[in-house]
Order: C-alpha cells, then sequence, then structure tokens
C-alpha cells in the first residue's frame, strides 16, 4: 500500500506544489519588487504611507461589510421560512440555481435593467418618479452585488437552521418564552455556527470583486480586487499589485479567524 | 414552530424569489424581442438567434469554452480523484490535516489572487498565455472540489472489502480498476459535474491568465457589456440558461440515485443480517 499512496500523491502532490504554494509564494516574492524590477520595500512603504491605498482599503471593507449584512438580513429570515415549507428540498434546490448560472450573463442582465431608458428607468418614469442615473451608482453596485450573494448567505443558514431540532424551540416557548426572545436565545445562538460561515463566504468574496464594479458600478467604488486587477492588467506595476493581493490575503486569514471554526475545536476538545 | 406560513412569510418568500429570478427571466424574454434594447418589448422574432448561430466566432468561442470545461474537468477528476485516494491511505493524522488545508487554500483564495498569482507563474515560467494556460489554471482550482467530493466516499467504503480483495489474490491495480473505483464512482461523478460548473461559470481566473488570442464566453461577454446591450447576448443567455439546467437536472437525478442505491443497499444489507 505503501507504493500506492506514493503514486497516487505523484500528480496530486504535484499539483500542491505548482499550484497551491508556488503562487502563494511568488505573490509575496513579488510584492518586493517595484516596477523597474528591483527589490525593495517601497511598495509596502507607498501602500502604508500614501493615504490613497488605505482609504481604499477601507472604502474596500466598508463596502463589504454593507454587501454582508444586507445579504444576512434578507437571507436569515429566507432560510427560516424556507425551512418551514413543505417540499423544502426542492425550494432550496431553486434558491441556488440561479448561482449555477454565469455570473457575467446576471451582471450583464442588470446593465439592461438599470441602464437609461432601461425597464427600470421606465417603470420610474411611468409611477412619476422620473427618469434616474441607477447604472454606475453605488446604490445599483450594492444591490447587484447582495443579488449575486444571496444563495451563499442562505445555503449554510438554512442547513443550520435544519439541523436545529425543533424540541429546544418548543421548550423554549412551554417555558414562557416570547417569539422574540425564542429568537434571540435559543435560535439564533444555535445558528451562530452557519451565520459565520454564511458571512466568511460572501464577506471574501466581496472585498474581490473586480467585474461588478467596473460593469455596474462604473468604478465608482474600487475594491481591493479592482485595484490589484488595475495594477495587473493596465498599469502592469505587478509590484504593487502584488502588495494589495498580500494585503487581501491578511484580510481573508483575518476573516476566517474571526469566524472561525469553533466547532472543530469543540471537537478535538471532546477527543481529549 | 407553526406548520403554516403566515401571509406576511409567504409574501416576503416570494419576493425574495420574484427578485432572485426577474433579471435571468428577463434575459429569456428580450432575447425574443425585435427591438435593439432591453426596453419595450417589441413583438416577438428569432432574429437574434439567427444572428448568433451566424457569428462565428461567437460560435467559435463557444466551443472553446465548452472544450476548456470538459478537458480540464476531466483531468481535475484524475487528479482530484488519485488525490482523495492519497489523503485517504494517509494514515498519519497531522499530514492528513496539512494535505486538506494545501487542498482547500483555492477553495477559499479569492479569485482575483488565484488569478494574480497564476498569472505570475505562467510568466516566470516563459510560458505564452492563451489555451494552455487557461485550461492549466481551470484544471488547478477545480481539483480541490473533486478531492472534497470523492474523499467522503472513500470514508464510506467498507475498508474489509480491499483487504478482502487482496487475500483473494488481487494486485493492487485489480484491487483499484475492480473494487475501489467502482465503490467511489458516484463522488467521481459529482466532481466532474462539480468541476465543469466551476469552469463554465470562472471569469476573474480566465480574464488574468488569457492571453490576447484566446477567449471564453464570459470573457467575451464582459468585453461585450462594457460597450453596451447586444441582444445576440441574450439570445446566448437563454440558450446557457437552457444548457445549466439540463446540468442541474443531470446532477439532481444522480444524488437521488445514489441516495436511493445507499438506502437500497443498506436496505439489502439489513435484510441479510436479520
Amino acid at each position: 500500500m505503501k507504493q500506492g499512496k506514493l503514486f497516487y500523491y505523484i500528480p496530486y502532490g504535484l499539483w500542491i506544489a505548482l499550484f497551491v504554494i508556488a503562487p502563494v509564494v511568488l505573490i509575496v516574492y513579488q510584492s518586493f519588487f517595484n516596477i523597474a524590477g528591483h527589490f525593495t520595500l517601497s511598495n509596502y512603504a507607498t501602500y502604508f504611507h500614501s493615504g490613497v491605498y488605505l482609504k481604499m482599503t477601507f472604502n474596500s471593507v466598508w463596502y463589504a461589510f454593507l454587501i454582508t449584512a444586507i445579504t444576512l438580513l434578507i437571507s436569515y429570515p429566507t432560510a427560516y421560512l424556507l425551512n418551514q415549507l413543505k417540499h423544502k428540498q426542492l425550494w432550496l434546490l431553486l434558491i441556488i440555481l440561479p448561482t449555477w448560472i454565469n455570473l457575467l450573463l446576471k451582471t450583464y442582465a442588470f446593465i439592461g435593467l438599470l441602464s437609461r431608458s432601461g425597464s427600470v428607468d421606465s417603470f420610474l418614469t411611468f409611477i412619476g418618479i422620473g427618469p434616474k442615473q441607477l447604472l454606475f451608482t453605488d446604490a445599483s453596485f450594492l444591490f447587484v452585488a447582495t443579488y449575486i450573494e444571496i444563495p451563499f448567505m442562505i445555503l449554510p443558514i438554512y442547513n443550520a437552521i435544519a439541523e436545529l431540532s425543533p424540541s429546544y424551540v418548543n421548550a423554549s416557548r412551554d417555558l414562557g418564552a416570547s417569539g422574540w426572545q425564542t429568537f434571540s436565545r435559543v435560535i439564533f445562538p444555535l445558528t451562530l455556527d452557519g451565520v459565520k460561515s454564511g458571512v466568511q463566504s460572501v464577506f471574501i468574496p466581496s472585498l474581490s470583486l473586480f467585474m461588478i464594479t467596473r460593469l455596474i458600478g462604473g468604478n465608482r467604488v474600487i475594491t481591493l480586487g479592482t485595484a490589484i486587477e488595475q495594477h495587473f492588467l493596465v498599469t502592469q506595476n505587478w509590484g504593487m499589485g502584488s502588495t494589495i493581493g498580500v494585503i487581501l490575503i491578511v484580510a481573508m486569514v483575518i476573516t476566517m479567524l474571526l469566524t472561525g471554526e469553533r466547532k472543530e475545536k469543540g471537537r478535538t476538545r471532546h477527543a481529549k | 414552530m407553526q406548520s403554516k406560513l403566515s401571509g406576511w412569510s409567504k409574501a416576503y418568500l416570494i419576493i425574495v424569489f420574484i427578485i432572485l429570478y426577474a433579471p435571468i427571466l428577463f434575459l429569456v424574454m428580450y432575447s425574443f424581442s425585435k427591438g435593439n434594447t432591453m426596453s419595450n418589448f417589441h413583438g416577438f422574432t428569432f432574429a437574434h438567434y439567427q444572428t448568433l448561430f451566424h457569428d462565428p466566432r461567437l460560435i467559435q468561442i463557444v466551443l472553446d469554452t465548452l472544450i476548456v470545461a470538459l478537458l480540464s474537468s476531466l483531468f481535475a477528476t484524475i487528479i482530484g480523484t488519485a488525490g482523495a485516494l492519497g489523503v485517504y491511505e494517509t494514515r498519519h493524522r497531522a499530514i492528513r490535516q496539512t494535505v486538506l488545508s494545501l487542498n482547500n487554500i483555492l477553495m477559499v483564495s479569492p479569485d482575483v489572487i488565484i488569478g494574480a498569482s497564476f498569472l505570475i507563474f505562467f510568466t516566470m515560467l516563459g510560458l505564452r498565455l492563451g489555451f494552455i494556460s487557461v485550461l492549466l489554471s481551470h484544471i488547478a482550482f477545480s481539483i480541490p472540489i473533486v478531492v472534497l467530493l470523492v474523499l467522503p466516499r472513500l470514508n464510506e467504503m467498507n475498508a474489509s472489502m480491499i483487504d478482502a480483495a487482496a487475500d483473494l489474490g488481487a494486485n493492487p491495480w485489480q484491487t483499484l480498476t475492480r473494487v475501489i473505483l467502482p465503490a467511489i464512482m458516484p463522488g467521481i461523478f459529482s466532481g466532474f459535474f462539480m468541476a465543469v460548473t466551476y469552469s463554465l461559470d470562472d471569469f476573474a481566473v480566465t480574464f488574468f491568465v488569457t492571453g490576447n488570442g484566446f477567449s471564453t464566453l464570459s470573457v467575451e461577454i464582459y468585453s461585450r457589456a462594457r460597450q453596451g446591450v447586444d441582444l445576440e447576448i441574450n439570445a446566448l443567455s437563454t440558450l446557457w440558461f437552457l444548457v445549466s439546467l439540463l446540468l442541474i437536472a443531470g446532477y439532481y437525478f444522480l444524488e437521488q440515485y445514489n441516495q436511493g442505491r445507499k438506502t437500497k443497499n443498506r436496505q439489502q444489507v439489513e435484510a441479510v443480517i436479520k
């Protein structure tokens, strides 16, 4: 069996070395080079000293926070209500279905919907609000980003609620808790793990969105993702792009630690 | 919990579903409109589908996208299955955990980071950007999901079957192809399906590693969308939507079938025990 193991690890290990470890090492390595190809710490110095980059990072985090918060507010009730339905697996499948449609196509649909003389605009004119600039605004960016992320938030929360034993809820009611108390003291704490993994799977992609910021947000919102894309593909300053990439990786690790798997720790504690 | 939903709850769910599906239905609807913009339906026509089928460039891109999706999924499935087998046979707990953590890095990394780091990697290797770089990237980011879908099947498999095969004189290759692979086939199929969807859905990574000559559908739609609305894209969306539906239906029935087979097997085993 020892030989078999080695045999399996040849292609897979090669993949880990070449496409997992090497790229991470390379992006860190590249972040220490300036545009002329000299080894330097200036990228990091620029990042931390010029207000532009810090402001952009703050903005990006703020928008990712808004997207995550709005998504959570919409998704939690949806996940809860879905669990009360009869054919809940089928309804859940219908929630996931839109995620299988290419992201670009969905974004493209919104360009049509929100553009000048688009359908939403015509509707607003019809009900008397009058034509409004909808595309290329912060609101449209938030709306479309939320739209894209909603299923990814609903799914883990749905699973957490599905696992919740109804007897806890019944016990809480029997002991005289009000509806709100049952929710805030029993249901929400017990489904917190689902919320955390939902937040994790929405917040990190929201930090790195770059296509929606351009097509829908009209580059009014610059996320970390947009900045990386600009540095790599437009200004060709790979060093600075990599530096922002490293910042994004750090932000990702922090997010994962904050929303981390308490469950895992609990399990090892049990094992001991 | 109350079994019946109140009117407000129902209304809320209906609104969520309408918001989720409106943009997609909107795209499909306007693919049949006679006008040139996505406002005011101008009457029914198939004209945009005709334009689509007479656009050799776009058809070439669709074919390229499908080739990349199928080829990358095939390689990813092979390497991912080998990886799952390797992890399965690794008994050392710390090594196993490390390998799994490394496996999951690409699952959680933002697309932009994957794209940018692969771009640096390919450039350092001196690889020309194009079909090969896109294919390699798609293989790379599809492997972890295959591992994650195959591994549970391996863990569910009755390990004494492997010992039995060895006792009965099967060599390792025979054990693999006659015992292990048939047992984990459903996981391998699910892995392949997911890899196909990952590949078809990807925009960001491809955008970074594709050169001037090669394009996938996502990248093409991106560059066209920047120029404004073109109902040919709507026609393409509709077809794409149908293909997605077929894929999902296929995946769903595969899962149902597997579930059914599992419970059936269990019932048989229970019947034998009784």
